[in-house]
């Protein structure tokens, strides 16, 4: 992981969301939004609350159904046809808001979980992990940090190590795209500054698709970013040019943004 | 490193009660060995309960059904050797003239014996895809499983000719052509009983231990977050339900064996309470708690029973209250609550400096 990689086909496109929309009985929460996301590429998902950004991520892992439109992975799969954990195996990995880690066993088992490929029931009962993914698995435990707390229980670590982990999981299954909802909600500027650069160093390998209400920090990792308004996409582009947006800064970042 | 010391304890504590247990027959009456034999058996439901329970977080409160599984098929068997290729007593009383088609087979103990796990286990998983699949989970699964229980103690009832209804099956003479009352066979069920407890806590000690083992507790701590790792709950929940159906069947049908008659109040809502109980009470997720649990509040019914038969009701409410205020851990905690006291007073006596 992490070697640079420059030669990858950086301009192919991972995801492309064509035209979804999502109800919620009534409620219109997506409508007819397109956005697409190229490989190794850092979008930010930007906008007030209430305005779908969650919602389109949870569509994507698979959590929400789409009632229009079509979201398409790595264009050959629409996602909307399979189940959540098969979306996790093809190579999608999701963080929600709070952190959810497990309690009740140590953190290297936390990740030996993460980092198992197979998932039936005799490999899990039977084989031991290859020394290849044990290797990988130290690997993302000193990348985040976690290495010397390895035998503890996530009970014990700060907000912020909670996070971490559960990044680290997340890398641990070698995604292809990472989804993550406010990551940095909940931290002080040094935990902050950190994601950041685990942020930089973890699309070297995958995209990310980042919910935040941080503007600093979108500043500081965004490619791209999009600003949702109500359900739809306002603008698109990088953080410069839709800073100067008049309607973004009128509905969103005019009010400085939201905490 | 703590928490390794524990697990270490806790197996020692394991290895103690199954010394206990095997050297019983040496130092007690007849009498007290079948008593203890049949907490064996409760004792081997316990562990069941405990992997889907204490590990992954589901309450089932129906497990009388899959106790009473396999005892019902243990019993059949039993029931046609008694009878000696007439028509079952019970039968001939409820005017069947003829042995029902679903009888037959059961004449044959290696049928029956492969039945005590079968059954259990095929209901289990219709039952486990069924729920697990629709993402039923929590409190309504628990009640679910307790309309399982009722629905199969009432059908027992009903079906008279089939069943021996609510007298249940019972006068059997002999077990694989040995005499049931012979004290010998008793001691060899005993020993029987207390082998499969062993096993089983192995077992279910393996699968803990492994990969699989962190799923179930990983299931327990945050289903969604298993799902989203690539793994399928169901499946694993399917799994465990299923494991836990086919120890309470076997359990079920070495307690037939040692007891002598199975009845629609050993399956029903009241014994499936029960079983819930006696892990709480010993202490869930630990594996040995749950032994401990069906062993301890089994002895104290006999004992309360038999010097204060109508307090004993009162005796195992307290003791649950009891458990769930002050001992959340069970008895096995019981270990912690020195260093626990330890901190408290010495937390205290800070406190009184300052003042």
């Amino acid at each position: 992981m992490l070697e640079n990689n420059e030669s990858g086909q950086v301009d192919d496109i991972i995801l492309d969301i064509e035209d979804i929309s999502i109800k919620f009985g009534d409620f219109k929460a997506i409508k007819h939004v397109s956005t697409s996301v190229k490989d190794r590429e850092v979008r930010f998902f930007i906008g007030p609350n209430g305005a779908g950004k969650t919602t389109i991520l949870d569509a994507i892992c698979g959590k929400n159904k789409i009632s229009g439109g079509k979201i398409i992975y790595k264009k050959e799969y629409d996602v909307s046809k399979f189940k959540e954990h098969i979306i996790a195996e093809m190579g999608i990995g999701r963080k929600f808001q709070t952190p959810s880690v497990f309690n009740g066993i140590t953190i290297e088992e936390n990740m030996e979980l993460a980092v198992a490929r197979k998932h039936t029931l005799y490999s899990t009962t039977f084989r031991k992990l290859s020394g290849e993914k044990r290797d990988y698995m130290n690997h993302v435990l000193e990348f985040t940090g976690l290495q010397d707390k390895r035998f503890q229980y996530p009970t014990r670590l700060s907000h912020g190590e909670k996070q971490w982990l559960e990044i680290g999981m997340i890398l641990a299954t070698r995604p292809k795209l990472i989804l993550l909802d406010e990551p940095v909600a909940g931290m002080g500027r040094k935990e902050t500054e950190k994601t950041a650069e685990l942020l930089q160093d973890m699309k070297k390998e995958c995209a990310i698709i980042v919910v935040e209400h941080d503007m600093q920090f979108a500043r500081e990792v965004s490619d791209s970013v999009t600003v949702f308004h109500e359900g739809s996409v306002l603008d698109e582009g990088t953080m410069d040019s839709v800073q100067d947006n008049e309607e973004v800064i009128n509905v969103y970042l005019g009010r400085g943004g939201e905490q | 490193m703590k928490k390794k010391m524990n697990i270490q304890w806790i197996t020692m504590l394991a290895i103690l009660i199954f010394i206990f247990l095997g050297t019983a027959p040496f130092y007690m009456s007849m009498f007290r060995i079948g008593l203890l034999g049949k907490y064996i058996c409760f004792a081997i439901v316990a562990v069941g309960l405990d992997m889907i329970w204490g590990y992954t977080g589901i309450l089932s409160l129906g497990h009388g059904v899959y106790f009473g599984l396999g005892a019902y098929c243990m019993a059949m068997y039993l029931k046609l050797e008694a009878s000696q290729g007439a028509l079952p007593d019970f039968m001939v009383w409820s005017g069947l003239s003829e042995l029902p088609l679903i009888w037959k087979p059961f004449a044959n103990p290696i049928f029956a014996m492969l039945m005590i796990i079968v059954v259990p286990v095929v209901l289990a998983v219709i039952i486990g895809y069924l729920t697990f699949l629709n993402r039923i989970k929590g409190v309504y699964f628990s009640i679910l499983s307790q309309a399982l229980a009722m629905i199969l103690a009432v059908l027992l009832v009903g079906s008279q000719g089939f069943t021996g209804g609510s007298n249940g099956l019972t006068n059997f003479t002999t077990i694989f052509g040995k005499s049931l009352s012979s004290p010998m066979t008793k001691l060899v069920l005993f020993y029987v009983a207390l082998l499969v407890l062993i096993l089983i806590f192995i077992l279910c000690k393996f699968l803990v231990n492994q990969r699989i083992g962190k799923i179930f507790i990983a299931i327990r701590d945050g289903e969604n977050r298993v799902r989203f790792a690539g793994y399928n709950p169901a499946k694993y929940k399917v799994f465990v339900y299923a494991l836990s159906a086919a120890i309470a069947g076997i359990a079920g049908a070495i307690y037939v064996a040692q007891v002598g008659i199975i009845s629609p109040s050993e399956v029903g809502i009241t014994p499936s309470v029960e079983m819930i109980i006696w892990v709480a009470v010993g202490g869930k997720g630990t594996l040995v708690g749950p032994i401990l649990g069906a062993l301890g509040v089994n002895a104290m019914k006999t004992i309360a029973s038999e010097s204060f038969p109508e307090l004993w009701s009162y005796v195992i409410g307290i003791l649950f209250v009891v458990v769930i205020l002050w001992l959340p851990g069970g008895l096995v905690s019981l270990k912690e609550l020195p260093a626990k006291w330890k901190k408290k007073f010495k937390k205290q006596d800070e406190e009184g400096q300052i003042c």
